[in-house]
């Protein structure tokens, strides 16, 4: 589709790493910085409509990830807890992307992938467990509407039907994925339709048919890469409004190039840059009292 | 959404209708770039004409000798015309050899083509595999034939057809059916090949992030989706089977009629197809009864215009494109 993107979004910027030289003890301030946010997160004013309770779900210890030699994500820990949308923002080419394909192990798809560091999904190493599993707990929503050319039935079924197993009925199916349809907000619309060819949906409501199929298998954490930046405003409204009604029941990654956006769904933001994570916190400290400097210059469109 | 939007628009005057601004005129263009020009548009007229007149050709004789008595009587070997019967068998044989071509050719050409496309690990061995349907594909039919007739005359493929002194005949269904592959391969190969190069990687990721196997991605992601192309390439080899003669006459016999022989009945025994019966009715051929030839070549062309047109459906059936284009929408 658009080699274009893959080169922006995905892959790091090769030629700023090049140009960049990160003083010593820069790194090291930030890496202190890293492993104080977290707490400062805790005792910092919650948002808003963040519920009370917190589980830690994600624990993300240090982690960097290489393509070939290059860094694109330096040192980041972080936590994600259940009940919570995390925005990951940041200029193009700053890892956040990579981090978020880390977090379920996409990552290795790419073949000059390598990473260091841990990541604990409730207490176990993601990498001891068998990527399908991780990723049926830890699934994820692309950029682009990808649907896969069947039916809306299939689509979400998709993920419920077991592989190498006895293939489930469509009459054990069917509530399941009526079910996964409502909380993706898209039932009303198709209903009575379900064989319908998924490509004929609009792009909005294959941007939700997608998020349908990744909530079918109840997953722990739903990861979300800028799952609006291809859709109109309307779209793009519906599917915040449920973001911010499927945060009840998971917990939620958001990689957004859309400050706007991530100030109004997310209970905390990362702010990420050149591969390290500048500054966690709770939305509106970012926004509004943001502590480090490269962060108030994003925030203010000083660079971009 | 999509819907809202149409809303919107249906409340606003109906657009105007679409008007061509001016543009530069022919003459202000460069002399190479007008020549160029009037090439483009000769050489696509002077096509057109040439497929045109041999359609009306066909479309002439076969209207003139065709008769229906013809697709559904026997041949059989007489002197004179009224006496030497129709050509079903040739029929019979042009579909059983093209069914025979192509349950061969569709697993062996779509398990390669995802072998290639999804794994092709060593390198090496991938191009390897590139090139060889490569070669296959250019590979005139007749050299395939008479390799096959070789082949299969070995005593151990007697099974197929029969054992004579020395050997196998070589010469049956199933043999000329597995050469006729050959031809298939290729086609299928680099339709499939080609639809699993345009399905979206985002597709793949998609299935891989909800937990599937490579496997099972494959298997339930990326072969349906490119069905269709199997279809297209499946449709476009049996072309190039039905259209073939050299492996008919070389490998089939091209005996007048459909004859049993060996161990599966009609499978391994001899016969004909439209194209073997063209060529032996033509003034060429032993028959010389070419307006039996004319007639044959009228559904030959037919049954090659049909699958064609066949090919344009398969391509629309099931909704939009797999491959679409990306939908970006708004923002």
């Amino acid at each position: 589709m658009s080699s274009e993107r893959e080169m922006t979004d995905s892959e790091p910027d090769t030629e700023a790493w090049k140009n960049e030289s990160l003083p010593i003890d820069k790194l090291d301030f930030e890496a202190e910085l890293m492993a104080i946010a977290p707490e400062q997160t805790n005792t910092s004013v919650r948002h808003a409509r963040a519920p009370a309770t917190t589980v830690e779900r994600l624990r993300v210890e240090d982690v960097s990830v290489f393509y070939g030699g290059t860094p694109a994500v330096k040192g980041v820990s972080l936590s994600i807890h259940k009940g919570e949308v995390l925005a990951l923002i940041g200029p193009s080419g700053c890892g956040k992307t990579t981090l978020l394909r880390t977090l379920n192990r996409l990552t290795e798809l790419t073949h000059n992938a390598s990473h260091s560091g841990q990541i604990l999904l409730d207490g176990d190493d993601t990498h001891e467990l068998v990527d399908t599993e991780l990723r049926a707990r830890v699934s994820m929503v692309f950029q682009q509407p990808n649907p896969f050319p069947m039916s809306i039935f299939d689509n979400v079924a998709f993920a419920l039907r077991e592989q190498s197993r006895r293939r489930p009925r469509r009459r054990e199916l069917e509530p399941l994925v009526n079910q996964a349809l409502q909380r993706a907000g898209l039932y009303e619309e198709v209903r009575g339709d379900l064989d319908r060819s998924a490509l004929r949906l609009s792009g909005g409501q294959q941007q939700r048919l997608c998020i349908a199929r990744a909530i079918a298998q109840e997953p722990e954490i739903l990861l979300m890469d800028e799952p609006c930046s291809a859709l109109d405003p309307r779209s793009t409204s519906v599917i915040e409004d449920l973001i911010l009604q499927l945060r009840e029941d998971l917990a939620i990654v958001i990689v957004t190039h859309n400050l706007q956006q991530a100030r109004r769904i997310a209970d905390r933001v990362a702010f990420m840059y050149l591969g390290d994570l500048v500054e966690l916190g709770d939305t509106e400290q970012i926004f509004t009292a943001p502590r480090d400097e490269q962060t108030r210059e994003y925030i203010a469109g000083v660079f971009g | 959404m999509a819907s809202a939007e149409q809303v919107s628009a249906s409340r606003l005057a109906p657009p105007p209708r679409r008007r061509r601004g001016r543009r530069a005129p022919l003459r202000s263009w460069r002399l190479r770039d007008q020549i160029l020009f009037v090439l483009t548009w000769t050489a696509g007229i002077a096509l057109c004409a040439v497929l045109t007149a041999v359609l009306v050709f066909f479309a002439v004789q076969g209207i003139e000798y065709l008769r229906p008595s013809l697709l559904v009587t026997h041949p059989s070997a007489s002197v004179t015309q009224s006496g030497s019967g129709g050509f079903l068998d040739a029929i019979e044989g042009t579909v059983l050899l093209g069914a025979i071509g192509l349950l061969i050719a569709v697993p062996v050409g779509v398990v390669t083509a995802v072998w290639v496309v999804e794994f092709g690990r060593p390198r090496w061995l991938g191009r390897i595999v590139e090139s060889t349907v490569e070669i296959i594909a250019g590979t005139p039919d007749i050299v395939i034939a008479i390799f096959g007739l070789a082949f299969f005359q070995l005593g151990f493929f007697s099974f197929l057809s029969f054992r004579e002194p020395g050997g196998a005949f070589g010469r049956s269904f199933l043999t000329a059916g597995v050469m006729m592959s050959f031809l298939a391969i290729p086609a299928i190969y680099t339709a499939t090949r080609n639809g699993l190069l345009a399905t979206p990687r985002q597709m793949r990721e998609a299935s891989y992030a909800l937990g599937k196997t490579r496997i099972a991605t494959i298997r339930r992601v990326v072969l349906p989706a490119v069905r269709r192309d199997i279809a297209t390439g499946s449709t476009l080899g049996l072309a190039r089977i039905i259209g073939d003669t050299a492996i008919v006459i070389l490998l089939l016999g091209a005996t007048l009629r459909l004859q049993s022989a060996g161990s599966f009945g009609f499978l391994s025994g001899t016969g004909s197809t439209l194209t073997s019966y063209i060529f032996n009715n033509s003034p060429a051929g032993d028959g010389n009864a070419p307006q039996k030839a004319y007639a044959a070549a009228a559904i030959l062309l037919l049954l090659v215009v049909g699958l064609n047109w066949a090919v344009g459906r398969v391509g629309r059936i099931g909704g939009p494109p797999l491959h679409q284009p990306s939908r970006r929408l708004g923002a």
